[in-house]
């Protein structure tokens, strides 16, 4: 075995995690699986529970304290429901598809670092699965493997609302792909790697959000596309696609569809914090304390990140109307891309600048920047706006022709004394009793 | 360089599956299969790279190919329609002929290179630095002008695709949601409201028309007091006194006539 190489520098953790014994690989994989398991009951109970909030309702609170295990026994309800499949159905790949959307969810988890080196009974380790050298690649790969899923259950469904959410699936995650990929870029040219623990080193002396905001912007946009949440969850458009691509499915194969979902958030809010939020690195005032990063406690900062995102998902849910198709599309292709083209050509280009001239000092490229600012403002000001000479166009009222409408200066009478007698001197009036009333009166 | 076990005992498990895939590929009969049978075969070529160390090629193998190329071609696919299948008609001339000559072609000369290079020692082990690094260097360095010119041969033919999508289509500007608004509110008047639902009999849509009961008569509800063509004191005794349902039936059924609409909601 090689010797390993000095913490803190590139590589150390895959040195470190190549030493496991296969029994703590194993360990690791049922922790892990079980986390994604209860994280994702327990994000059903919270988006219950803050979307409940929000509209200023309960949510589910009877059973368990706090209503927490009301999605366990909706979880059991679920397998004891009747498992139907469509008689158009395409068998084999009706029955796969489930399984190819959630397997990729739960992959993706490997590659993300929990917390740094820790001992567990007597070996050193790090709190990861696997380290890849090309670790951040992982997550793509399995979130395109995992639209397969999604992809084919509408199609082998062998119905016409399904098959629509598949194509609309299918189309929305190949364009918040590329968004997403290259959001990564320049987090990977500022770390040097793509291995997830050495992005995670590499944030030491200040997060990437402050860093790379624009990447940090274009990432949270387009994971919540590639994760198809509302606003952009589209392929199961319950207003426009019945259910959208998982129409057709019920009982557990249903279930997997609900549970890839969430394991994908899940997933995805913890690639966000690993890329962009120093991983499991403390917060800023308390990483002033000595001895805070270190040991297990860092997997309470990283999850309480973690959080931060899964929050956010859930505060979109509740807030934002569902985006029209041609809208959402629009937003990927025609600003989040080519701004995150601009962003990394700036990005390189100041990398580049910084590393073989070396002269390039914070100052000056706050200069540059306030002056490619005030050009961009100076050039938004000239632009004639369109908007205006629609206003002037649009003024006069529309004219009506022959239609019948009351007359502008039209008093409105108050209601005739029969009928206020009426009102008053009957019991409470129901909504659906006041035309019947009427009608004796009259 | 040798092989080392792991990577023997994965090529023997990763080998067939990927061959099984490209027969599955070959002999499926619809066309959606024929593509996952294809995803099948790429998703173990790329393990298979990453098993002989190369990780950087056997993710992006499964990212681009997978993940990007075989979803458009499902995409496509799944557009056609689900039972679509191949005709046999055969539409350019001597295709099979051609087709098969080309095939024998190629795997000869893949059979010759793969024969030619068992007996020839590999070169000697993976660039110097990581995976990345490397075949950054060797594409970004050595080999600029190479890659320069396959990118732009690619943009060309992406270029070209989206010529041949949009010409010939006027281009129409794109209208914004006020200005669909604006248009539906000042258009044919017809346009303007809603209608009487499919079953209701009405002669009109206005407020200032009364609706009728089945037995002709009005309905005293939809008299309203604000109006004063439809009073309720003045018209609601008057229908019930004179039961007027049946003028109001033979009008609405010669303005029929008259107009020769289905819709018997216009007066």
């Amino acid at each position: 075995m090689n010797p390993l190489p000095p913490p803190g520098t590139p590589g150390y953790t895959q040195a470190l995690l190549a030493d496991d014994p296969i029994w703590l690989t194993i360990v690791k994989v049922v922790v892990v699986f079980a986390l994604l398991l209860v994280m994702t009951l327990f994000m059903i109970w919270l988006e219950r529970r803050v979307v409940g909030r929000m509209q200023q309702r309960p949510g589910p609170n009877w059973n368990g304290p706090f209503g927490l295990l009301q999605s366990l026994a909706d979880g059991l309800k679920l397998a004891f429901k009747e498992d139907i499949r469509p008689v158009l159905a395409d068998k084999a790949v009706f029955f796969i598809a489930p399984v190819i959307s959630t397997i990729p969810a739960f992959v993706a988890f490997a590659v993300i670092p929990l917390g740094p080196e820790v001992s567990i009974f007597g070996h050193h380790t790090a709190l990861q699965v696997a380290d890849l050298p090309v670790g951040i690649l992982v997550v793509l790969a399995c979130s395109s493997v995992g639209v397969y899923g999604i992809v084919l259950s509408g199609w082998a469904s062998g119905s016409p609302y399904p098959l629509l959410g598949s194509l609309r699936s299918a189309a929305q995650v190949i364009s918040y792909e590329l968004a997403l990929g290259l959001s990564i870029i320049a987090v990977v040219l500022y770390a040097g790697s793509l291995s997830t623990a050495d992005i995670v080193s590499a944030q030491q002396n200040g997060w990437y959000i402050w860093l790379l905001p624009v990447s940090f912007i274009v990432f949270a946009i387009s994971m919540v596309g590639e994760t198809n949440r509302a606003p952009f969850d589209l392929p199961e458009a319950e207003s426009e696609l019945v259910g959208g691509f998982h129409t057709e499915y019920s009982s557990l194969k249903f279930a997997l569809f609900f549970l890839a979902e969430y394991v994908n958030m899940v997933t995805l809010s913890a690639v966000a914090t690993t890329l962009f939020l120093g991983g499991w690195m403390a917060p800023w005032p308390l990483s002033l304390i000595p001895g805070v990063n270190s040991g297990w406690l860092p997997v309470v900062w990283f999850i309480s990140k973690m959080f931060v995102f899964l929050f956010v998902y859930i505060w979109l849910r509740g807030t934002l109307p569902r985006q029209r198709y041609d809208q959402f599309m629009r937003l990927g292709w025609k600003i989040l891309i080519p701004v995150s083209l601009v962003w990394i050509v700036a990005v390189a280009t100041l990398r580049v600048l910084r590393n073989q001239y070396g002269t390039i000092s914070a100052p000056v490229v706050l200069m540059v920047g306030a002056v490619v600012l005030v050009v961009a403002i100076v050039v938004a000001l000239m632009l004639p706006d369109r908007a205006a000479d629609d206003d002037d166009a649009g003024s006069e009222p529309p004219v009506v022709g022959t239609y019948p409408v009351p007359p502008l200066d039209l008093t409105v009478p108050t209601s005739p004394p029969k009928r206020r007698r009426a009102v008053s001197r009957g019991p409470a009036p129901e909504t659906a009793a006041v035309g019947s009333g009427q009608k004796e009166d009259a | 360089m040798t092989t080392t076990i792991g990577e023997a005992i994965g090529f023997w498990i990763l080998g067939p599956v990927a061959l099984a895939g490209g027969l599955g590929m070959v002999f499926s009969r619809n066309a959606v299969h024929s593509a996952l049978w294809l995803v099948l075969t790429m998703l173990s070529l790329g393990v298979i790279y990453m098993l002989q160390a190369a990780p950087f090629l056997g993710f992006t193998q499964i990212i681009v190919y997978t993940g990007a190329i075989m979803m458009l071609f499902v995409f496509v696919l799944m557009m056609v329609g689900r039972d679509a299948s191949d005709s046999v008609v055969e539409v350019l001339r001597g295709q099979r002929v051609a087709a098969a000559v080309l095939g024998i072609g190629l795997a000869g000369l893949m059979i010759g290179a793969v024969a030619q290079s068992v007996g020839v020692p590999l070169a000697a082990g993976a660039p110097s630095g990581s995976n990345v690094g490397g075949l950054g260097l060797l594409v970004f360095q050595r080999y600029l002008l190479a890659f320069e010119l396959t990118s732009a041969l690619i943009i060309t033919g992406a270029v070209g695709a989206m010529v041949y999508t949009f010409a010939g289509r006027a281009k129409s500007k794109a209208i914004t949601q006020k200005e669909r608004v604006a248009e539906r509110l000042r258009g044919p008047l017809e346009k303007f409201g809603s209608r009487s639902g499919p079953g209701v009999f009405a002669t009109a849509d206005s407020v200032a028309t009364p609706a009728l009961l089945p037995d002709g008569s009005v309905a005293p509800e939809s008299l309203s007091a604000i109006i004063e063509a439809t009073a309720r004191e003045r018209l609601g005794h008057a229908t019930e006194l004179s039961r007027p349902g049946d003028e109001h039936d033979t009008a609405a059924h010669s303005h029929h006539a008259e107009r020769g609409e289905i819709q018997g909601s216009q007066t």
